[in-house]
């Protein structure tokens, strides 16, 4: 299968592609169009690829690439996936070839906007396929600039405010995350504590037994560093303003994949490598897991703007990935790293929609509309989808990630569960009354003739809904990828038992 | 005596009196040619230094040495030298008849600061840094006709003065505790049995005199009035080399003289670096005008490099070299964007770079480059920089300051955004004509825009080379 190279593939497209771009005349909008579109069929088709070529039954990294980089220091350009990392490059490849038909029109400079968005892109799949920790933490920061340049450009709603917020707190995360990352370099290069060279290298770390007492606080450092990027509770404030100030395509990224980021790099970093400094903290995050999930779904109840909603409730969706985390067993842990894909796949869906109405009509507020079902047939029915899939309906895929949290939730900390298994009745309210709102009641004559979605609108929420539907009627093979690409993290986890800060 | 350990210091005095002699013969229409001869004759430096860069002495009574470390300092002043002379090529035009003597200044202040990174004795090292100095006051108050750079000259003058006083009245102590003025004798006396005290109270005034050529607070006042008021070549010239000179000396004196005086010193550069960053970057933020703002992040940059001076090794001091390389091209980058727009926009306020994008995207895009690299975001070189340093410090169980350095590092990303939004997210104000740059700028502006992502993506060839050459 190596001979294949389809990581670098995956990866080098966008990159190819926003640099092919720079030399395009700006005016020459259909081929700007096919560059994006083609760097996202080929990172879709590599990644589709790879997900049919992965074996469930062989253990750790599959499809390995090395290229040396920085051999003094340890340090590699190494790519490879499991069966954690490679379902959220294919989340990334998915939502990136939705994001690109969702700005198929777009007429303000098409080209930086593209330019940016791959570069974006870019960044998102390096830090999934990256298995050298500095390497990882690189894609991240890669992934700045273009985002800030994005909403303060193309976004909407105090767009300037939203973009420097976003930017000033996740970098003020990843600084804290960075701080984290040189402690680790410094005890793994300890030769008393460490193995007496540094290495950043994620096979190589496992070697190393981290002292308790470090692992509590370095742990502490990437779940605060991190955390800010999924977002936990109470370090979430950038997340609603940046989400809903962001471009339609932008905000799909964003809550797709962008905050996947953060999850990803505790599950894989921080539960991998400091699984006692994980059960330590444990108890604090499955407590503000639950304010995540609980509180966030009820200040999305009182938002008067639909992105706001949607934006809000993307957090307290993230809550049950943490909530996951928190009780660290192997039904949780897979509950949460499958919710991640869901979410995605789910919040980009949602996004696009809202983006729809938004496009057609200016306006996002939910009491300006009303009886909109009766001008855009289609969005209605696709809403209702996402909808029903936001509150976890049987059937549509996101039910399956979020039973499976509860119950490995069940086990470790059942009254902080059913409080926030409660959150799915507040997600209905919000939801099915945002929908009602919004859709039905007495239709407003000022939308008349609004259009209803047509032509490359549909590409997206097709290909979103679709993935939605099948994976919520056979969701197995993908569970059972992802059980087994947490097995080794849970298999360290079992060994360190419970206890913590509480 | 081996002679060939000064080739270089005898190269660029042979430079600076060939420049003296064209321009002299030169007729006054023609004062180009000392710009062209001026960048021909720093470019064959840079080829000799790399060619022919001498034995490693030590020379005269071990009063000088050429070694790995000194020649790579050495080399980062030519390339400094080289590119400010390229981006002053147009830019000196403005001088007509004193063209030429802006490229002679150049040059002999270049024979200066390899002097400092040369020197082993406390005396050489005095008149190398005068020598670099009194030059480059000059060239600050070039543009005799306008008031600010006059007054930066005047400033510049009286402040350098002022820290050579200080540096002086340190090496008195140092004389009398040690009876030399070589590292090495003063070094014996701290390992030995000697007055330690009296040398420890003029090491200390040292630092301080060379705190002041490398703008760490609270000896960086001088910078941002003379970074704004000096022609903006001169200004790239002063942030890029000068600032190197002055932590090539560090480098050298740190380990060996000061470090062994004793932790209190050490403790001195901590708090130097430190309030460097947080200061450096603090008042970079409410500033409105681009020299004034380069000039504090230049404040805080010197914060982080004397972090790899602080942790006194080797690897320390390669990582303040592989900064210093970045730096240097970055600000290149961010300086010679700065004089292209101020030459089409008469202006350095920010507001004034608003739709720079716009107008040109290539300028725009090696601008944002530069301060990409300077705030520290990959793949810009700044970002690989940072680690070299920091790592350097982690490894001395230090996490306070890799801490602090990476807070301030996000307070920076504050002002270079702001920055880049004026560039990218802004409309232009008035004028929305795109423009043209001369050929030999665009040459500058890529070369440091290709350089700066190059030492950023492949940061292994380059960092090897220096640590081969440190040793």
């Amino acid at each position: 299968m190596n001979g294949l190279h389809l990581l670098p593939g995956i990866i080098i497209a966008p990159f190819a592609a926003a640099l092919i771009m720079l030399f395009v005349p700006a005016t020459a909008r259909n081929l700007i169009r096919g560059l994006a579109l083609a760097a996202a069929t080929v990172s879709l088709t590599l990644a589709t690829f790879a997900m049919f070529l992965y074996d469930n039954g062989t253990k750790g990294l599959q499809f390995v690439e090395s290229v040396g980089w920085l051999k003094s220091y340890g340090i590699s350009l190494d790519l490879g996936v499991d069966g954690l990392s490679l379902p959220l490059v294919l989340l990334t490849s998915i939502i990136f070839f939705a994001g690109v038909f969702v700005s198929w029109k777009l007429e303000n400079r098409p080209k930086e906007f593209f330019v940016y968005t791959l570069l974006l892109v870019g960044g998102v799949f390096g830090v999934f396929m990256s298995t050298d920790l500095l390497v990882l933490f690189m894609f991240i920061e890669v992934a700045v600039i273009p985002k800030y340049v994005l909403i303060s450009v193309w976004g909407s709603t105090r767009k300037e405010y939203a973009a420097m917020k976003y930017t000033l707190y996740l970098l003020a995360g990843s600084a804290l995350a960075f701080v984290g990352l040189f402690a680790i370099y410094a005890y793994v290069q300890n030769p008393q504590l460490g193995l007496g060279y540094g290495t950043f290298s994620l096979a190589e770390l496992q070697k190393v037994n981290f002292d308790p007492e470090f692992q509590k606080w370095a742990f502490l450092a990437l779940l605060v560093g991190f955390g800010v990027l999924v977002p936990i509770f109470p370090l979430h404030r950038w997340t609603p303003d940046g989400h809903s100030a962001a471009p339609t395509t932008i905000s799909m990224l964003l809550a797709g994949v962008i905050m996947k980021l953060g999850g990803y790099a505790i599950i894989r970093v921080g539960l991998g490598y400091f699984p006692e400094g994980a059960a330590y903290w444990a108890p604090l995050i499955a407590v503000l897991a639950t304010i995540n999930v609980i509180y966030i779904a009820f200040v999305a109840l009182v938002q008067k703007d639909m992105k706001f909603v949607v934006a809000n409730s993307s957090i307290s969706h993230m809550g049950f990935v943490l909530l996951g985390i928190a009780s660290m067993n192997a039904v949780s842990v897979s509950g949460a790293a499958a919710q991640m894909f869901a979410h995605g796949i789910m919040a980009a869906l949602f996004f696009a929609l809202v983006g729809q109405v938004y496009d057609k009509a200016h306006t996002r507020m939910i009491a300006d509309f009303g009886g909109l079902a009766k001008y855009m047939p289609r969005t209605s029915a696709a809403f209702l989808v996402v909808g029903l899939a936001s509150l976890g309906l049987p059937g549509l895929f996101n039910f399956v990630p979020e039973f499976t949290v509860f119950l490995g939730g069940m086990q470790r900390f059942p009254i902080l569960t059913v409080i926030s298994i409660f959150s799915v009745v507040v997600t209905a309210i919000y939801v099915l009354w945002v929908y009602q709102r919004v859709f039905f009641g007495p239709a407003n004559p000022r939308w008349e003739g609004l259009s209803d979605m047509k032509g490359v609108e549909i590409v997206p929420v097709v290909l979103l809904g679709g993935i939605l539907l099948v994976l919520g009627i056979m969701p197995g093979g993908f569970m059972n990828m992802v059980s087994g690409g947490i097995a080794p993290i849970v298999q360290r986890l079992a060994a360190v038992g419970t206890g913590g800060i509480f | 005596m081996d002679f060939s350990t000064l080739n270089l210091e005898i190269g660029a005095a042979v430079l600076g009196i060939l420049l003296l002699a064209a321009s002299l013969l030169l007729p006054a229409k023609k004062k180009g040619g000392t710009a062209v001869l001026a960048a021909i004759g720093f470019g064959a430096l840079l080829v000799m230094s790399f060619a022919a860069p001498g034995g490693p002495g030590p020379f005269f009574k071990g009063q000088y040495v050429n070694d790995g470390t000194a020649l790579l300092f050495k080399q980062i002043f030519i390339l400094g030298a080289f590119l400010v002379t390229l981006m002053a090529f147009r830019f000196s035009k403005r001088f007509e008849d004193m063209r030429g003597e802006f490229f002679i200044l150049m040059a002999f202040s270049l024979v200066g600061m390899m002097g400092m990174a040369g020197a082993t004795d406390f005396l050489t090292l005095y008149i190398a840094l005068e020598l670099m100095s009194l030059p480059l006051v000059v060239l600050t108050a070039f543009e005799k006709k306008a008031e600010r750079s006059t007054e930066a000259g005047v400033k510049y003058v009286l402040l350098s003065a002022m820290s050579s006083a200080i540096l002086l009245f340190g090496l008195s102590f140092l004389y009398g505790a040690a009876g030399s003025f070589s590292y090495q004798d003063v070094a014996a006396v701290l390992t030995g049995s000697g007055i330690k005290g009296f040398a420890v109270f003029g090491g200390i005034f040292v630092l301080a005199g060379l705190s002041f050529k490398i703008a760490a607070v609270p000896f960086h006042m001088w910078s941002p009035d003379i970074y704004e008021g000096a022609p903006a070549p001169v200004t790239a010239f002063l942030a890029v080399a000068s600032k190197a000179a002055g932590f090539a000396a560090l480098a050298r004196i740190f380990p060996l003289v000061l470090a062994p005086m004793g932790p209190g010193v050490s403790v001195l550069v901590v708090l130097l670096a430190s309030m460097s960053m947080v200061v450096g970057n603090l008042s970079a933020i409410p500033q409105t005008n681009i020299k004034r703002l380069l000039a504090y992040s230049s404040i805080a940059h010197a914060g982080y490099m004397l972090l790899g001076v602080f942790v006194a090794t080797k690897a320390g001091t390669a990582a303040v070299v592989y900064y210093l390389l970045l730096y240097l091209v970055a600000n290149v980058g961010a300086f010679t964007a700065v004089t292209a727009w101020s030459d089409i926009s008469g202006s350095d306020e920010i507001s004034s770079f608003k739709g720079m994008w716009k107008r040109s995207p290539f300028l725009g895009a090696v601008f944002i480059v530069s301060l990409l690299s300077l705030a520290g975001i990959p793949p810009a070189a700044g970002f690989i920089g940072k680690f070299f340093l920091l790592v350097e410090v982690a490894k001395q169980g230090s996490l306070w300051l890799v801490a602090l350095a990476m807070a301030m590092s996000v307070v920076s990303l504050y002002y270079y955004v702001s920055v880049i939004k004026a560039l990218v997210a802004d409309a232009p104000e008035g004028d929305d004509s795109s423009v043209t740059i001369s050929p030999l700028l665009k040459v500058v502006l890529l070369a440091s825009a290709v350089a700066t992502v190059l030492l950023g993506v492949l940061p292994g060839p380059v960092m090897d080379f220096i640590k081969a050459a440190i040793g």
